[in-house]
């Protein structure tokens, strides 16, 4: 497997290099404006190059939206997104979204649909042994001619993530990415995803409902949820979590970090 | 690390079933003809007994006999081919010009708020409303015909696919534009695929209505057709030729409508 990522990163000369991504005082409210809803106040977070972000927050505090608004598949009502220091307008293809549903194209095998991700540029032939390089990653070789409803959700998910990756992006965007799969399964992408970022280098921003996850794969972690007196979710916290990758998930210090996350999300911790 | 493990079960997908599954058309298509053999024999008694008279209506031997006539005479051929050439043309521009148009307002509001009621008082039109007016603009032709035709195909194909782009599942549309597709390339990647069912009743009825259209096109004003053998034979007070049109108008709606029922099957089993 890491002979297919070393020669990925040889042999796919246009991909971009990772990007900064900054969201400054990002807002977003939903509703008329006799019944609005404030979902995202006054955002604000930096991202370095090359960076793993996970978002954590509870069920419906704003995650996929803040994720929308970076992929450029929503305009916040404030605020704004840069990446590489260029304003997000509209749908911007210096990124790749793998969506919290895996949204394949039931009509289409599986390798059909990770092609709909490879960048407009790329060469039928180079687009074709890509397509199959990605599958083999995330273990879908076997199943390159199945159309989605034939797979497992977590199948299906991981189809997801190699149509994502096909664009070779300078910013992943990943929405509960392995939220579909089995325990087992989830650690094994895990591991994957730090190979893949290792072997080819791109900002990450991971959103995941599961704080373990967050403390194995991230640079930081920016927890969303409401805080100060306003309506809707802000940045509650920047964590940085220490250590290199991968992580003892065990550690002592990880375990001090995720009993403060979990009291910041609103668990006790037992 | 190894690839994540996966189910083993790596069969080639689907040629599940065809046998048992032919089987059970094979026997659908023959239940299927029954009540025709009953009404055919209800039909030969009931001119045998006399019910009827030959005037009101002629047994089948005499509707066979009348069309092995015109067979020979060479002409049923032509009222036949004619008919069918006027169908197939008329109903392929109708559809081909009703999925564009259906396209264009089904995904754009602008376009839906602009056309929208025109397309609709258009449609409220009779169809044989546009007969004299056809022939006016175009004369007594071919064209004049197969545009009526035209007129008639296009609705149902026009309102199956602006209704059903509108319902286009919004996550797929969305994936599609997040990873580039937009414009031409969005409809055909992701928006038509999702709507072929729908496509394929538009179509269905569609057909339907060419043959309607067919037989106001040739009542009025043609030469040959099996709607001028219907106009024809009532003339000349040939009944037996009037249920020989019927009959054939009949036969060949059905067989039309069950190869694009075919082709149905295989698009949506293909797409869906
Ligand atoms: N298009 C929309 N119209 C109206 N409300 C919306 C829209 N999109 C999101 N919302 C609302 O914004 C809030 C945040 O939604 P979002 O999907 O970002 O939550 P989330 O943090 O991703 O939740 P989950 O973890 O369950 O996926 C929700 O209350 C949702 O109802
Ligand atoms: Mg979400």
């Amino acid at each position: 497997m890491t002979a297919v990522l070393a020669s990925s990163t040889t042999t796919d000369p246009r991909r971009r290099p990772p990007l900064e991504v900054s969201f400054s005082r990002l807002g977003r409210s939903f509703g008329t404006s006799s019944d609005r809803r404030v979902v995202l106040r006054d955002v604000t977070v930096h991202i370095r190059p090359g960076e793993v972000l996970a978002i954590l927050g509870t069920s419906g505090c704003g995650k996929s939206t803040l994720l929308r608004a970076a992929a450029g598949l929503d305009t916040p009502d404030a605020g704004s997104v840069l990446i590489d220091g260029t304003e997000v307008r509209g749908i911007d293809e210096r990124c790749a979204v793998a969506f919290q549903e895996p949204r394949l194209l039931p009509w289409h095998t599986l390798q059909a649909n990770v092609a709909i991700g490879l960048p407009k540029s790329s060469s039928a032939s180079a687009g074709k042994a890509k397509v199959a390089e990605l599958l083999k990653l995330v273990g879908l070789d076997r199943f390159a001619k199945h159309r989605p409803r034939e797979v497992s959700g977590g199948m299906a998910q991981r189809a997801s993530l190699a149509r994502a990756l096909a664009r070779t992006p300078g910013v992943l965007l990943l929405d509960e990415p392995f939220g579909a799969l089995d325990a087992l399964t989830r650690l094994k992408m895990q591991d994957l995803l730090l190979e893949i970022h290792t072997a080819q280098p791109t900002t990450v921003l991971l959103v995941t409902h599961d704080v373990d996850e967050a403390l194995q794969l991230a640079d930081r972690i920016l927890v969303l949820g409401s805080s100060g007196d306003g309506p809707g979710s802000t940045v509650k916290d920047l964590i940085p979590v220490p250590g290199g990758r991968p992580r003892d998930r065990s550690s002592r210090e990880l375990a001090e970090l995720r009993r403060n996350l979990l009291a910041l999300l609103g668990v006790a911790a037992h | 690390m190894t690839a994540p493990t996966t189910p083993a079960a790596a069969a080639p997908p689907r040629s599940r079933n065809r046998g048992s599954g032919s089987a059970r058309r094979v026997r659908g298509a023959l239940l299927g003809l029954i009540v025709p053999a009953l009404l055919l024999g209800a039909w030969q008694l009931s001119s045998a007994t006399g019910t009827f008279t030959a005037v009101q209506l002629p047994p089948p031997g005499a509707v066979a006999a009348a069309g092995a006539e015109l067979l020979e005479r060479g002409e049923l051929g032509v009222h036949l081919g004619i008919s069918t050439q006027r169908v197939l043309l008329g109903f392929a521009a109708g559809a081909a010009l009703g999925l564009t148009a259906g396209a264009v307002l089904g995904l754009s509001r602008t376009a839906d708020a602009l056309l929208g009621p025109t397309i609709g008082a258009v449609r409220a039109v009779p169809s044989l409303a546009w007969v004299p007016l056809l022939i006016l603009w175009i004369g007594i032709n071919e064209d004049s015909k197969v545009t009526l035709i035209l007129i008639g195909a296009f609705f149902p194909v026009f309102t199956t696919v602006s209704l059903a782009l509108r319902h286009v599942d919004r996550n797929l549309v969305e994936a599609g534009r997040a990873f580039g597709l937009t414009g031409f390339r969005l409809l055909t990647t992701v928006q038509l695929p999702a709507i072929i069912p729908a496509v394929f009743s538009g179509l269905r009825l569609a057909l339907a209505q060419s043959w309607l259209f067919l037989v106001a096109s040739e009542l009025i004003a043609a030469s040959m057709g099996l709607g001028w053998l219907l106009s024809d034979s009532q003339n000349n007070g040939r009944v037996d030729r009037i249920f020989l049109a019927i009959v054939l108008l009949a036969v060949l709606g059905k067989t039309t409508d069950a190869l694009l029922g075919l082709a149905q099957r295989w698009a949506v089993q293909r797409w869906a």
